[in-house]
């Protein structure tokens, strides 16, 4: 468990300070993948570095698994960063070392395996991955994603409890962004590792993370889990990223159904209420008609959800919209 | 070939052999101490300078000073102030044992500069992954920025042995010998225009070999 108690960090630039991160209390669930979403500048670059303290804290305290990190002195500190794999936007590669060296780097570092243990644990990790067949080739001869695989092989090298993901698949195209993901969620779940990431794309946070947090100007905005937050956001800049995602303009919707009759409303399913049959039997027994003008189906994680913008006309329509709200369908009159 | 023969009617080629071997040691006896001093020299000003791992401010300033101070040094002022040191140190100030420690103190600035300059090529996300998975400063220099700088380190290797190639025919000045010398006190003083030549074909073949096998070395480095 990962928890921030008050934690907050202040940058002094020219003898100015410039807040980063405002003071925030934060916790993470072993096992979770926990996803911080935020534009640049947001402070969510600082709040990952400062859980294996590549940032010091201003003030605040820090503890993972009870342990108070951010007591550590700089032997405790190697110590626990063996414990906490990252990995990065740019992966971060050594250039002058092979693949396989690159991922036994960690190990090396720690000093506790003999070579031929080393060599072993580096073949499993590259066969993980998907990589066996390139331990001898140099970083500058792999592809985008077959970087970033080294980097979460050498991450997970020295079998950590937390993975830190800094941005891990912004440099990555939508393809190879989908199978990296892909990964991370497999050893989430094999390995009951915890993982926090951080990145601008809502679309990330809805394929693996289990909790986000939305961040803005240094402060936690908003918090829950990622369906919670996904479909009901309330924070203006949680509502842009949805929207983003989700390339709707709320606006211009709003103009585009100005000419259509009857009542808009915007019901959102999660579960299996996705897959009932619900709007037909609601308006085969109320006598509504029904429109649908924008709608979405799609998981968020491994449920899935539908979000349905209709236009109701005629009929009983306050009894369907009381059968709506009892079907355990969230409900939202626009109009 | 009679023309070509009475062209060359003043050389003592035993002579510009012995001159090749003196530059020779001169150059890689200077240029092993110059890279043995000059290499943690050059990761001091690095781990010392603005943000870096250990940034001091002061001891920056202060290294910095002395580096600049024996920059801007000419090589054949500095020749001559050292002599006293000179002669503490190997018992002579003449021949190639004299010329060694000018020759070391002249180029170990000019390389930790260099040093300096290649580590600072070596981009900070590479620092920040060692440092997460718990290296120790000294295993992010040694497994981290030495072998990342490794292609620029050699580049800088190659600079200052030519440097010292040309350093050494200055040398001659203070009695230390080789090609340079016999350049000067032959081919200059004496007005015999074959020696001249015949030693400065010498250094620029050695200048070739110096930058060729450098460059090789670089480019095997990269890994790219």
């Amino acid at each position: 468990m990962i928890e921030f108690h008050n934690v907050h960090k202040t940058y002094r630039v020219a003898g100015k300070e410039i807040p980063a991160l405002h003071p925030t209390s934060l916790r993470v669930e072993n096992g979770q993948v926990f996803g911080l979403i935020g534009h640049s500048g947001a402070g969510k670059s600082t709040l990952l570095r400062l859980i294996n303290r590549l940032e010091q804290p201003s003030g605040g305290q820090i503890n993972v698994d009870g342990e108070e990190v951010t007591a550590l002195d700089a032997n405790g500190l190697r110590r626990f960063r063996q414990q906490v794999g990252m990995i990065f936007q740019h992966f971060n590669l050594l250039a002058s070392k092979t693949v396989a060296d690159n991922v036994a780097l960690p190990l090396t570092l720690a000093g506790e395996l003999s070579r031929k243990a080393i060599d072993q644990r580096v073949a499993e990790l590259l066969a993980r991955v998907g990589l066996s067949d390139h331990a001898k080739k140099y970083p500058a001869q792999l592809s985008g994603g077959q970087k970033q695989r080294v980097g979460i092989a050498r991450a997970l090298a020295t079998k950590p409890k937390i993975l830190l993901c800094d941005e891990a698949t912004s440099a990555l195209d939508p393809q190879t962004t989908a199978s990296v993901l892909q990964l991370l969620a497999e050893i989430n779940r094999e390995l009951k590792l915890t993982i926090v990431l951080i990145t601008h794309e809502m679309d990330v946070i809805r394929r693996v993370c289990d909790q986000v947090a939305v961040m803005d100007a240094g402060v936690i905005v908003e918090h829950g889990s990622v369906a919670d937050v996904f479909l009901h956001p309330k924070h203006p800049t949680t509502k842009r990223f949805v929207q983003e995602a989700d390339q709707v303009d709320e606006s211009e919707q709003r103009d585009d159904f100005a000419h259509v009759p009857g009542r808009i409303v915007r019901l959102t399913f999660q579960g299996e209420a996705t897959y009932a049959p619900l709007l037909g039997t609601v308006a085969r027994e109320t006598g509504v008609d029904y429109s649908i003008l924008a709608g979405r189906i799609d998981r968020i994680k491994d449920t899935p959800y539908g979000q349905l913008t209709l236009a109701v006309t005629g009929g009983d329509m306050e009894a369907a919209f009381a059968r709506f709200t009892a079907a355990d369908v969230h409900m939202e009159v626009l109009r | 070939m009679e023309v070509l023969l009475s062209f060359f009617a003043n050389i003592d080629w035993s002579e510009i052999w012995l001159a090749t071997g003196d530059t020779m040691t001169m150059l890689f006896g200077s240029l092993f101490f110059t890279v043995l001093l000059g290499l943690p020299l050059g990761v001091l000003l690095f781990l010392c300078s603005p943000r870096q791992l250990f940034e001091q401010k002061g001891l920056y300033a202060l290294l910095s000073l002395i580096v600049n101070i024996l920059r801007s040094l000419p090589f054949i002022i500095l020749l001559i102030v050292m002599i006293p040191f000179t002669v503490l140190i190997t018992g002579t100030s003449l021949g190639v044992a004299g010329a060694i420690p000018p020759l070391v103190v002249g180029a170990t600035p000019f390389f930790a500069r260099l040093v300096e300059t290649a580590l600072r090529e070596v981009d900070r996300g590479i620092i920040e992954a060692t440092q997460s998975m718990g290296a120790s400063t000294r295993q992010i220099i040694t497994h981290a920025l030495l072998p990342e700088a490794r292609p620029g380190i050699f580049a800088a290797i190659t600079v200052t042995a030519i440097t010292l190639v040309s350093y050494t025919a200055m040398a001659g000045v203070v009695g230390a010998g080789g090609l340079g010398d016999l350049a000067i006190r032959f081919g200059y003083q004496r007005f015999q225009t074959d020696v001249m030549v015949v030693t400065v074909v010498m250094l620029l073949i050695l200048v070739q070999i110096l930058q060729t096998v450098g460059d090789k070395l670089v480019v095997h480095f990269s890994r790219k």
